[in-house]
């Protein structure tokens, strides 16, 4: 009683001074949702599913005598999925034809190299050629090796002023690009990426993550600490990546799970980036919010906290999706970093996941790595989710009516699209259709557009109407004069009588 | 004989109150002469005083509401028009009550009615230019947003302008002094909302005493 008094009267006082404040209220539906999407007030909407488990791949699935233990990554060339089963030091190749899931080879020894086995493998990459890339974490080397297992070459700790030689060299992920250079994640290597030409000589680091302190920060190290304390203190240092992706143009997607919470909405702390050539992110974020995962979240429980990457992948057509390892969550960013969909939770059924490591993709579908499960989910895309991405492509190939029409079937499965909304009425200005468009642009609260629209259609009205704004004009500025001038004439005449009266009388 | 007398009555009574109303024109493009005739030659009124009050949050309900979404972000199915009013005009009366009650101890010569009265007037501007504003929202585009965000920032500008100088002519202070207690109103407004907060909470302790004697009492004689 006392309490809710208390309350009240805390409410009330907020309400004085923050007018808006307390108009927002944000329900936090994360128990019961598995699919949903983030509306323009950042509120969470019930969406239907996306994607549904095709299946779940345990050890006893592909026969193997020693069942897997905390794999660490996957990766996927062709109908073959790689797998880095780390605690067991070895690579399981897996090829999938319709729904079978087949073991083809077990990797544990590379041919001709020293040392020939792996000491806990953390990453494996393949490319087109079949060429095998293993993150030997600590045998200090990422080893290559074609696709017969022979060893070709390693890439070892570079002997460069710019690397601490002090510093063990972990490679933890790695990706290759077509022409066979290659970038390294390493563990403790704060200074971006290692990379490597194709030839195994080290050529640099890439893509830092920048420094980040406040001016608060400087200013109490520079000015209120003595050196003593300074040297107690951890310094300003970038932070290391969690994840790294190559996406079919050779740009390297990386997710970032050190920073502060605050950071994220106000787009400061970037977990997932894409980075150019030289490394700067040019990542397109054309949303209301920043590619940040959860909008919303708790404070306290362990299982709560902002969203953190564990691991990405790019589809061929440029939507990526991260693998969120708090609450085991996948979210779908379309090339224009718009979200398309949100799913996943934690737990022990199918599409639920306990430690979330790695995601890759097989066309559109999705396969993720469990760590403690080990196992590997595969997902297909829902009808809904096909509808998604079959509009996207329409739209990107220049069949725009009939990415509309796609559109347009999305919304009978999800009224709340707001994607979908911004298509049709993107289809509809085509159509020069500009009255309806608007009323589409409205809905997906799409302002660019909206304007765009709205200044063709009242070019339109004002071309159409142009007699009647030229006669209404008129009217207001000619008419006035003409009583003016009749009242001149009239006290004219008046006077004139006047005076002729006088002159009579 | 009497009908008649109560009808002149009556229409003088309106006519004094349109004259007021017009009287907002003179202050504001007058700001200086106008305030000070305001409470000092009593050219102002109370009737017209509320009524710009009223206008004002009529002007805030309707820009909330009819805006085009293109240049406003009101989350319409959450806003709660007494909660809008409210938020407005709480704050707005304890800044007159603090500004009034550190006046009379500085030798300001307003009463609480000339402050009120001088703080209403001010809003004017602000409702001539932001209530053909919500119509204007409606014929430009996004692109053409500068026209509106302009007219919006003189619209505000103006209205902290004469609020300014009212207090200044109505208190008889000069600029310096104004500022200073702007500010000082501010604070006070602040310790205002502190004892609201306090009496709230002292009222609380006391009902649960007497609920909890209450309870003791029923407990004892059961």
């Amino acid at each position: 009683m006392k309490a809710s008094v208390r309350l009240t009267a805390l409410v009330m006082a907020l309400m004085m001074i923050l007018p808006l404040g307390a108009a927002f209220a944000v329900t936090d539906g994360y128990d019961s949702v598995y699919t949903y999407n983030y509306d323009y007030w950042d509120d969470y909407k019930e969406t239907p599913d996306a994607y549904r488990v095709e299946q779940v791949i345990y050890s006893p699935t592909l026969g193997l005598e020693t069942p897997m233990r905390r794999p660490q990554s996957l990766y996927v060339r062709g109908n073959d999925i790689y797998v880095c089963d780390t605690g067991n030091n070895r690579i399981l190749q897996i090829r999938r034809s319709g729904d079978e899931y087949a073991l083809v080879r077990l990797i544990d020894t590379i041919n001709g190299a020293e040392p020939a086995t792996f000491n806990t493998p953390s990453d494996v990459f393949v490319d087109e050629n079949g060429s095998i890339y293993v993150a030997d974490t600590n045998n200090n080397r990422v080893v290559m090796a074609d696709k017969n297992l022979n060893y070709v070459q390693s890439f070892t700790k570079p002997e460069d002023s710019t690397f601490d030689q002090g510093l063990s060299f972990l490679p933890d992920k790695l990706v290759a690009d077509t022409s066979g250079r290659v970038y390294v994640l390493a563990t403790n290597v704060n200074k971006g990426l290692v990379k490597y030409e194709s030839d195994g000589s080290f050529t640099g680091f890439i893509g830092a993550n920048p420094v980040m302190y406040t001016m608060w920060d400087y200013i109490w190290k520079t000015f209120f600490t003595t050196k003593a304390q300074r040297a107690q203190q951890a310094s300003f240092v970038p932070t290391e990546y969690e994840n790294i992706a190559i996406d079919r143009e050779g740009f390297i997607y990386a997710t970032n799970i050190v920073f502060d919470e605050y950071d994220l909405i106000y787009d400061n702390a970037k977990p997932i980036r894409r980075l150019n050539a030289i490394g700067n992110d040019i990542l397109i974020k054309n949303d209301w919010y920043p590619p940040i995962g959860d909008l919303h979240w708790e404070e306290q429980s362990q299982d709560y906290g902002p969203s953190k990457f564990a691991d990405i992948t790019v589809l061929d057509s440029d939507t990526y999706i991260a693998f969120d390892r708090t609450r085991g969550r996948f979210f779908g960013y379309d090339p224009q970093g718009i979200m398309l969909w949100t799913f996943g939770t934690k737990g022990n059924s199918n599409g639920a996941f306990l430690a979330p490591v790695s995601i890759e993709h097989m066309g559109n579908d999705l396969l993720a790595l469990d760590e403690n499960e080990a196992s590997i989910t595969v997902m297909t895309p829902t009808e809904y989710g096909r509808l998604i991405y079959q509009a996207s492509d329409q739209y990107l190939s220049g069949d725009y009516d009939g990415s509309a029409d796609t559109w347009r079937e999305v919304l009978k499965l999800n009224a709340n699209y707001n994607l979908a909304f911004i298509g049709i009425g993107r289809a509809l200005m085509r159509q020069e259709n500009f009255k309806e468009a608007m009323d589409y642009f409205k809905m997906a609260y799409d302002r660019d557009n909206y304007g765009r629209a709205y200044r063709y259609y009242r070019k339109e009205m004002i071309e159409q109407n142009i007699v009647w704004i030229v006669l209404g004009v008129a009217a207001v500025l000619v008419v006035p004069l003409i009583i003016g001038c009749v009242r001149k004439m009239k006290a004219e005449v008046e006077a004139y009588e006047r005076r002729q009266n006088k002159y009579r009388a | 004989m009497n009908a008649v007398k109560t009808n002149t009555a009556r229409n003088e009574k309106w006519q004094r109150y349109t004259e007021t109303l017009r009287y907002a024109k003179h202050v504001m493009f007058h700001p200086f002469d106008g305030f000070w005739d305001l409470s000092h030659e009593g050219r102002g009124s109370l009737a017209a005083a509320h009524t710009f009050l009223v206008m004002f949050l009529l002007t805030w309900v309707l820009k909330l509401m009819y805006t085009n979404f293109q240049f406003i972000n009101a989350p319409v199915q959450y806003i709660n028009i007494y909660e809008q009013c409210a938020s407005l005009l709480i704050p707005f009366l304890i800044l007159c009550l603090s500004n009034w009650s550190l006046s009379t101890l500085f030798d300001g010569k307003g009463r609480f009615k000339d402050i009120y009265m001088a703080m209403c007037y001010a809003l004017v501007p602000y409702i001539l230019i932001q209530l053909p504003l919500i119509a204007v929202s409606h014929m430009i585009s996004f692109d053409e947003a500068s026209y509106y965000t302009v007219l919006m920032s003189i619209s505000t500008i103006w209205s902290l302008f004469l609020a300014f100088v009212g207090l200044m002519q109505v208190h008889d202070y000069g600029p310096g002094k104004t500022i200073i207690f702007v500010i000082a109103t501010i604070f006070g407004a602040l310790v205002i909302l502190f004892l609201i907060l306090v009496f709230f909470s002292l009222l609380s302790d006391a009902a649960a005493y007497f609920i909890s004697l209450y309870r003791e009492i029923v407990f004892r004689l059961h």
